[in-house]
């Protein structure tokens, strides 16, 4: 992986919030205020535009670096300074290198991981995006360490993520809008754990279309 | 929730630039009291002072929460979110920037998770650049328990209340570290509690964020359109007056005879002409409980774009808090004594 991979990666994740952003509108609508969809998409085409920008020089971390930043300064709502904060504590854990194997990849995510529960404060079972994020991780990391090539060990990672933002169906949110909601967020998809799926699924296509 | 295909019953152009349009015509307005940056994206009063700073910011689809809270007597500079959406870092930092004046600047920050990570970022700015910044948390809608499986008590009336009483103190001239204790002590006497009888619709969504059939109310709602705690059969205006108060005096427990400040809340797309009866309904049961409301509120000030419904903010008054809210106060929403 490389510069050029985490380019994708970002173009990818901009066109599926744009292409699910009613989805995601309507997730939000149901247990908070319809913003998340228009967020998202707002966010990730400033992102695409400044990565555009970029001439090609920068290492993978520092175009982590400058989405994170570019994140915080165009999504607003929780979700600006949570993703912000993932892709810039990615970038940093990355520092100047500029190739990228599966083990740099679990390092970086796992700091992009840490960077949103230090914020936010959510645990598992809270149902935010750590419930997509978490198990995403972790079947990143099992399958590199079962051998697995990274194309293998990606897919793992997105069906975790996915079968984890399904799973926050049943719970009862204690964090962001939805915990104003108690009882009645029982049942409804959280969003933000629904746009992380998203986010490891256009990072599976991206390494793919590399290869 | 149906994606739209026909255009929506709004008075406006473009879904997107609808934040952006509205604030100039704000401004265009009230020119002699607010001015309009569109690249730092603030609004900021148009003749300054030297006095500690107050700034606030949150989604719009509010209003005239907070741009037409700008002007003398209250907020020196707003600083607009997309509906519903907290703003993000940057705007805070210009806001506070422009109107410091060496004393500080008092920053009433609405506890949603949004705004206060984004309003925390820009103190953490603000303090890097050399400027003091004191944030004042408003909760105090009673409708959520603060408590470790919630995001807490959302910011609601309490903060229109905040802003033009710390308004006043910092125009009499407190110094920083007063103006955010007077704001808070707003916020520890004031409890909110609101119904809504529609939803409402936000340009980017298209549509009403959640149905409510005909005969149904939600009660325990916040300002941005969510559900509200419970849906239950609509009640009348002298039952929905006693579910507010009861919600709120058991929360608030105000002393026997205690002096206070009924706030009653249009959510935006309920008429002036309901508002004063709901007003009456709670003035009456206020009395007949033997409290004494000497200052009041009415009106459509913290809203939730269109969405029919109202909320009642109670504020214990003391001597203080009443000469501040009497204080002259000159902008857009809020006019008196000036």
């Amino acid at each position: 992986m490389r510069t050029t991979t985490i380019h994708a990666w970002m173009t990818t994740i901009a066109e599926s919030v744009k292409d699910r952003r009613d989805y995601l509108t309507q997730l939000d609508a149901a247990i908070g205020d319809g913003d998340h969809g228009v967020n998202m998409d707002r966010g990730f085409d400033a992102v695409g535009k400044a990565l555009a920008a970029q001439d090609g020089s920068l290492p993978p971390g520092k175009l982590l670096t400058i989405a994170g930043k570019t994140l915080v300064s165009t999504v607003g709502g929780a979700s600006g300074p949570l993703w912000g904060t993932a892709f810039r504590r990615a970038g940093r854990a990355l520092g100047d290198r500029e190739e990228l194997d599966g083990q740099d990849l679990v390092v970086a995510l796992r700091a992009a991981l840490d960077g949103v529960v230090e914020l936010g404060a959510a645990q598992p079972g809270d149902k935010t995006m750590v419930d997509a994020l978490g198990p995403a991780i972790d079947a990143l990391e099992s399958a590199l360490a079962a051998g697995e090539p990274l194309q293998a060990a990606l897919a793992a990672a997105t069906a975790a993520a996915e079968s984890g933002a399904r799973a926050t169906v049943p719970l009862q949110a204690r964090k962001g809008r939805a915990s104003y909601l108690g009882e009645r967020s029982i049942g409804h998809q959280d969003p933000g754990a629904t746009s992380a799926a998203l986010v490891m699924a256009a990072l599976q296509r991206a390494v793919e279309q590399e290869s | 929730m149906a994606t739209v295909a026909t255009p929506m019953k709004k008075l406006i152009n473009d879904p997107a630039s609808v934040v952006k349009e509205s604030l100039a015509g704000l401004a265009a307005a009230h020119g002699d009291l607010v001015s309009y940056d569109p690249e730092a994206q603030i609004l900021v009063r148009a003749t300054t002072a030297d006095k500690v700073g107050l700034i606030s910011g949150g989604g719009s689809g509010h209003e005239p929460m907070h741009g037409g809270f700008v002007g003398p007597g209250m907020l020196d500079a707003a600083c607009p979110g997309e509906v519903f959406t907290s703003p993000v870092p940057e705007q805070m930092l210009a806001a506070t920037k422009a109107v410091d004046s060496g004393k500080g600047v008092v920053h009433i920050v609405k506890n949603y998770t949004g705004d206060v990570m984004n309003f925390k970022l820009a103190a953490e700015d603000a303090e890097d650049e050399g400027i003091q910044v004191e944030s004042v948390l408003i909760d105090d809608d009673v409708a959520v328990q603060d408590s470790l499986y919630t995001a807490g008590r959302r910011g609601v009336g309490a903060t229109v209340l905040a802003e033009k009483i710390a308004g006043a103190a910092a125009e009499r001239g407190d110094d920083l570290a007063a103006v955010a204790g007077i704001a808070r002590r707003v916020n520890e006497r004031a409890r909110s509690y609101g119904v809504a009888v529609s939803s409402c619709i936000p340009p980017a969504a298209g549509a009403p964020i959640f149905d409510l059939p005909d005969g149904e109310m939600e009660v325990g709602i916040g300002i941005h359109g969510e559900p509200g705690r419970e849906r239950r059969p609509l009640g009348s205006a002298s039952e929905i007056a006693e579910l507010m108060l009861e919600a709120v005096l058991s929360d608030l427990e105000p002393a026997e005879g205690a002096s206070v400040l009924p706030f009653v809340n249009g959510m935006g797309g309920t008429p002036q002409l309901e508002l004063y009866l709901l007003y009456g309904e709670i003035e009456r049961r206020l009395r007949e409980r033997g409290l004494r409301p000497e200052r009041r509120l009415v009106g459509s000030y913290i809203t939730s774009l269109e969405m029919a419904g109202a909320s009642l903010t109670l504020l214990q008054l003391d001597d203080e808090l009443t000469a501040l809210w009497d204080a002259p106060v000159h902008t857009p929403a809020l006019h008196w004594g000036a």
